[in-house]
């Protein structure tokens, strides 16, 4: 079967589709995330999604429309972590540890009363690009560009708080506000890439291409660049690659994204004089 | 440039574990060099946060430019330059030119886009302090003296009236040090540029500052470098020999 041939198949061109844009956005939020040391936030808001796929099956809720569910639950959730870093003198980590628990544990305590559901929230936990419906990839595509226009709108504002969070607020930038936005965005990629490599590997989309860049770029705008280059790439291969070999393409991608890791930083150490350690 | 720039009464700033700084009232007029000095745990960095808005204050009331410090928003005038970036991310990925550029937001309204003249800005900025060729270069990368330099043209690029240093030298070898002062003396001097210095280097700061104020959660004493070698309470607090050492250090 020829790549011409593969691409003929609507499914496969819908997973594409939708699983570049979202990777782009992954990415490019990626690298703010990981200056911020916020890595880990990805992770636990998968784990919220989790629990808003099971209220949104608890009420029969399907596809397309248990985003509609999940949406406003994790953003509430995200500005959740962020509240309680503030308010209760938390770590972000520990924050993220608890909003995460929370997620699951409804997730569980829905799924284990309704019963009845539990193959469908299995298929959330490790995705299925290649089932993704016209509506969702037309959800994706707008999704993508209210986040990609509130990027562009925040971008040095976001650069500024990622570099140092004292001297942007004498710079005039508005930190919490910044920083709400910027986990908004994030639970707005997280609960669109449910899909694409399900809520137990999204934060490898969010991490893995921003450390490869961080290995290479030499600027932040290349930084930029290159970690959206390596999620498109990641995607696109990941998707031919299981189609071939009839394997996971959540884990593909996951594994593809991994292998650029390695090479970026044997890159870098080859780039780099003197970097043998 | 005339008035007063800075003006703190009867600051104070007290956490649950205690207080940091109590009953600090002094005032910086445009054009002094203001040498903040003290031990260490004395409130010097707690001093200038609050000034700036970035703590809270728990008694009394500190301005800036004549604004309540937690109403201040004219923050083009201010450069600032703080002690955390000691500990800056080593693999942050930009460079000398996109940091400095930082620096220009506070003159920029929502979105705060860079214009190409923004840009020309920095590499004027750059040029003057002597680190142009090192514009393409990650930040992370550079030896403790050029960082220092490239954050200090951060602090600069928006032409600040008050340019505010916490501990700028900390990471400095003793020669780098002795230039990155003659460097911040010399703005001082030619832009007229108000300067508030935190540091550790009390006989060298007296060198440059046209004004010490010592801290010790409360402040001890605050006037000319000269009165401070001869004020009999420092002389009492640091003892003759230290005082006649640290007044006469060349």
């Amino acid at each position: 079967m020829d790549i011409l041939e593969i691409l003929s198949y609507g499914f496969i061109q819908r997973a594409l589709l939708a699983g570049v844009l979202i990777a782009v956005l992954c990415s490019v939020l990626g690298v703010f995330l990981v200056l911020r040391r916020l890595s880990l936030i990805g992770d636990g808001l998968a784990h919220v999604t989790f629990g808003s796929t099971a209220i949104a099956l608890a009420f029969k809720i399907y596809s397309a429309a248990s985003l509609l569910v999940s949406l406003p639950v994790v953003l509430l959730a995200s500005l959740g972590i962020l509240r309680l870093t503030e308010k209760a003198r938390l770590s972000g980590d520990a924050a993220i540890g608890i909003v995460s628990a929370t997620g699951i544990a409804v997730g569980i305590i829905l799924a284990s009363v309704g019963g009845g559901y539990n193959v469908d929230l299995l298929s959330y936990l490790f995705g299925n690009i290649l089932s993704i419906t016209r509506e969702e990839v037309l959800i994706a595509a707008g999704l993508f560009c209210v986040v990609m226009l509130l990027l562009g709108l925040f971008f040095n504002d976001l650069l500024a708080i990622s570099f140092n969070e004292e001297l942007a607020r004498v710079s005039g930038v508005r930190t919490r506000l910044i920083n709400s936005v910027l986990v908004m965005l994030t639970a707005l990629s997280v609960v669109l890439a449910m899909k694409l490599v399900g809520i137990m590997l999204i934060s490898s989309l969010l991490i893995l291409p921003a450390v490869s860049a961080l290995q290479l770029a030499r600027s932040f705008k290349a930084c930029i660049g290159l970690a959206a280059l390596q999620g498109c790439c990641s995607v696109v291969a990941g998707i031919f690659v299981s189609f071939m070999t009839n394997l996971p393409t959540s884990a593909m991608i996951v594994l593809i994204n991994l292998l650029f890791f390695g090479c970026a930083c044997g890159a870098r150490r080859l780039i780099t004089p003197g970097n043998s350690n | 440039m005339s008035g007063e720039v800075v003006r703190a009464e009867q600051l104070g700033c007290c956490y649950r574990e205690g207080c940091v700084l109590e009953d600090v009232s002094f005032s910086v007029n445009a054009g002094d060099y203001v040498g903040i000095v003290g031990p260490n745990g004395s409130g010097k960095s707690t001093l200038v946060q609050a000034l700036l808005g970035l703590v809270a204050i728990s008694s009394g009331s500190a301005r800036l430019f004549g604004s309540r410090c937690g109403g201040f928003s004219e923050w083009g005038r201010v450069g600032y330059l703080p002690q955390s970036l000691h500990l800056m991310n080593p693999i942050f990925p930009a460079t000398v030119a996109e940091t400095v550029a930082l620096g220009l937001l506070s003159l920029k309204k929502f979105p705060r886009r860079l214009s190409r003249q923004d840009w020309e800005t920095v590499d004027a900025t750059l040029d003057n302090l002597g680190i142009y060729d090192i514009r393409a270069k990650l930040i992370g990368e550079l030896s403790g003296g050029q960082q220092q330099r490239a954050l200090l043209a951060r602090a600069l690029v928006n032409d600040p009236e008050l340019l505010i240093l916490d501990e700028p030298t900390a990471a400095l070898d003793p020669e780098t040090r002795e230039r990155f002062y003659h460097m911040i003396a010399d703005i001082n001097r030619t832009r007229g540029v108000t300067v508030l210095l935190v540091t550790h280097d009390t006989g060298v700061i007296g060198q440059h500052a046209s004004k010490m104020l010592y801290l010790d959660k409360r402040m001890l004493f605050y006037g000319s470098f000269d009165d401070f070698c001869h004020s009999p309470e420092m002389s009492a607090l640091f003892g003759e020999h230290s005082q006649h050492l640290m007044c006469h250090r060349h």
